[in-house]
């Protein structure tokens, strides 16, 4: 489904993604893990589009298309989705009028009619349930004025409602108190399928009881030093990144 | 003396000395003594230039010289067909038609019952709340497009409600502007709450697009008596063929409250509103809330001045420009706080969405502070979109034209948010999107 090869991404002219090669197929959730700093949102925020980062080398490629030719836009209509590290507050522009003009654009570019207001309502209120999203919160404005565990439940709740083929969660779990990270966690592990890829950042070890990874990747000083299974999350807990680094200049000084 | 009336407008206004007597004549009222001294008054202070402290940013000038304009008195018919586009969907209301300002009888609803007076002004000349308030806001004096129209203006609406008279539904004014050739055309109202009267008024626009360019010069005095409230809609659709220099002028007695929304919408490519209001009691309240939504290389100029003659009065303005293309805006905000006028609160901002590559704005606050025991700020900011928030909403699939609609409604929300007829409000927001989106 993604297929990113030698990507080198660079901000400001300060070189962030250093060659990152993965393969992600469909129905697989891979965990990406890795010191503060080390890259991670950058990644997350190449394969979203976002135009601060320059991509100096390397391909994406999601389902047979070159994902970095397209618009952000774009991106989210063939199914990738990003759920945010940190979700912007955008006071004036409601949850709801957001959400249905999302859901419609993306409809519109599959060529399929806007959803009638009906439709719209009942999906909105299953998939509210799905991560325990207050319906007093869809009337208000985006974000704003939220708690944190409230924005990012807002983020899977979008998640829900957009149905993309690709998440990517961005450290989702950070701020989240256990019973919210629950909830949270639930709310994804529904989601996931046979069809369906998630792409999960975190930092904690923690969030991957909850949502059971198939791969783990370690990503350091913008590469991919390291993948292993879920065995890998523990070990990471346990000894921190200290030894992999060290690993890693051995094998760089051979 | 005939051929002086068909002078064109720039060439009477400066030039010739007898042609605007001539006009004054022809108006054959009984207003001809207010109507002479106003004609000496412009004379005597002349046409703004760009040394003209209150027209510093905008040449009116250049906007007046650009058609051969005439002046036009007479009515012009206009079918049901030409006010139609007016219809707020929805909206429940008494509708009443201007054509240049002329009244429309036929196309028209007007409230009837105990304590409402409503009609042409020509035909309420004679009328108390007319002998009383016609002319009489205190900054008409200074004003030179006004004294103008005072001299010359052909007719427009009076509204007089006597006391403890409320309006039950909202007053639609149509104002249509249309002529063959090119035309200046004075409307003149003057509407009058008296002690605890209550209305609401929404002033739409219609500019039949076939038409010549019509050049309005409109004065609207209002006076809102001790504990009235006036809530005061004026919505600019903007329009190719028209230029406007809009003046609203409002007197207030003590607790009555006023609430003026102004909307300038795109295509109308020179606007100038001035926008005073003189506090003549005491605990009043007062909200000037605007947007400006300008393309093209439209000119918008508000003009605007809260003049705190009395203590203990609260006034709050709030002006929100969309600047697009090469469209220019002008935000004067004065507020002069007599010395009389202690615990005055007076607040002001303006901000601003520079969207446009060519796209400009100057604010100017102008306070002028004679009190000490009072509170008074205001604001400017001028930006773009923040990059989070746009790059936030393509993320999710919503295309570049559709967030930037979405934003600019997010930024007009807290005014547009405040309109208290539902109907209006989603017009607005539909016509702000609609404009956004194309
Ligand atoms: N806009 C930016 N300008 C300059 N440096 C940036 C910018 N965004 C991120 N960086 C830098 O890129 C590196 C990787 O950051 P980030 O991708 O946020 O790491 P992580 O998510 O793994 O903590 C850090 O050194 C950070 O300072
Ligand atoms: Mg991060």
């Amino acid at each position: 489904m993604l297929t990113i090869k030698n990507l080198h991404a660079e901000v400001e002219g300060k070189k962030i993604l250093k060659g990152i090669n993965l393969e992600i197929n469909k129905g697989e959730t891979h965990a990406i893990m890795g010191p503060n700093g080390s890259g991670k949102s950058s990644l997350a925020s190449v394969l979203a589009g976002r135009d601060n980062y320059t991509v100096t080398e390397g391909e994406v490629w999601f389902n047979g298309k070159n994902l970095l030719e397209l618009s952000p836009e774009d991106r989210a209509r063939e199914g990738v989705f990003l759920a945010f590290q940190y979700p912007v507050e955008i006071p004036g522009v409601s949850n709801l009028n957001f959400l249905k003009t999302a859901l419609n654009e993306i409809r519109t570019y599959k060529g399929l009619p806007p959803l009638e207001a009906k439709e719209f309502l009942k999906l909105t209120k299953e998939k509210q349930q799905l991560v325990d999203f207050h319906s007093n919160l869809m009337n208000r404005s985006l974000n704003e004025g939220f708690s944190g565990g409230e924005k990012k439940r807002n983020e899977i709740f979008q998640l829900a409602m957009l149905d993309p083929q690709l998440a990517i969660l961005d450290e989702t779990d950070s701020g989240l108190d256990i019973d919210a990270l629950r909830i949270v966690s639930n709310g994804v592990n529904k989601l996931r399928d046979a069809e369906k890829s998630f792409v999960v950042i975190t930092h904690y070890q923690r969030l991957l009881e909850y949502i059971i990874p198939d791969f783990v990747h370690v990503l350091y000083n913008g590469r991919i030093i390291k993948t292993g299974t879920k065995e890998l999350a523990l070990e990471l807990e346990e000894r921190g990144y200290d030894w992999l680094k060290e690993e890693l200049h051995l094998k760089e000084s051979v | 003396m005939t051929s002086d009336m068909t002078l064109p407008l720039y060439q009477t206004l400066t030039a010739d000395e007898t042609a605007l007597s001539a006009q004054v004549s022809l108006a054959g009222d009984n207003l001809q003594d207010i109507r002479r001294t106003a004609l000496e008054r412009f004379k005597a202070i002349g046409l703004p230039t760009l040394k003209t402290e209150e027209w510093r940013f905008t040449n009116i000038q250049r906007y007046l010289k650009e058609f051969s304009y005439e002046f036009l008195h007479s009515a012009v018919q206009v079918s049901a067909d030409t006010v139609a586009p007016a219809t707020i969907a929805g909206l429940d209301c008494y509708r009443i038609v201007l054509v240049n300002g002329h009244l429309e009888t036929a196309l028209s609803e007007l409230p009837a019952g105990k304590g409402i007076t409503i009609g042409a002004l020509s035909a309420h000349t004679t009328a108390p709340g007319f002998t009383t308030w016609f002319n009489e806001q205190p900054h008409l004096a200074s004003a030179v497009l006004a004294q103008l129209n005072t001299a010359l203006f052909a007719d427009g609406l009076y509204i007089e409600l006597a006391a403890n008279t409320v309006l039950e539904k909202p007053v639609h004014i149509v104002h249509v502007y249309t002529s063959n050739t090119p035309a200046f055309v004075q409307p003149r109202h003057l509407w009058v709450l008296n002690r605890c009267a209550a209305a609401t008024i929404i002033e739409t626009t219609v500019h039949p697009n076939s038409q010549a360019v019509t050049f309005a010069n409109s004065v609207l005095e209002t006076v809102v008596m001790e504990n009235a409230e006036l809530w005061h809609y004026n919505v600019q659709q903007g329009a190719e063929n028209f230029r406007e220099v809009h003046t609203t002028a409002a007197q207030q007695y003590k607790d009555s409250r006023y609430h003026h929304y102004n909307f300038t919408l795109p295509n109308t490519p020179f606007t100038r509103n001035n926008l005073s209001v003189a506090l003549k009691g005491s605990h009043t309240e007062t909200n000037l809330k605007g947007i400006y939504l300008a393309n093209k290389h439209q000119h918008v100029d508000n003009h605007t001045f809260m003049d705190h003659i009395m203590p203990d009065c609260y006034s709050n303005e709030l002006y929100k420009g969309v600047l697009l293309d090469s469209s220019n805006a002008v935000f004067t905000g004065k507020i002069l706080v007599h010395q009389e006028a202690q615990k005055t609160n007076a607040f002001q901002q303006n901000n601003n969405l520079l969207l446009g590559d060519k796209a400009d704005i100057n604010s100017q606050p102008q306070l002028e502070i004679y009190a000490d025991d009072v509170k008074c700020s205001h604001g400017f900011t001028a930006g773009q979109f923040s990059e989070e928030s746009m790059f936030y909403l393509r993320s999710r699939g919503i295309g570049e034209d559709a967030a930037k609609a979405l934003m600019v409604n997010a930024f007009s929300h807290d005014i547009t948010n405040d309109v208290s007829i539902p109907e209006l409000q989603q017009h607005l927001q539909d016509q702000i999107a609609g404009i956004m989106n194309n």
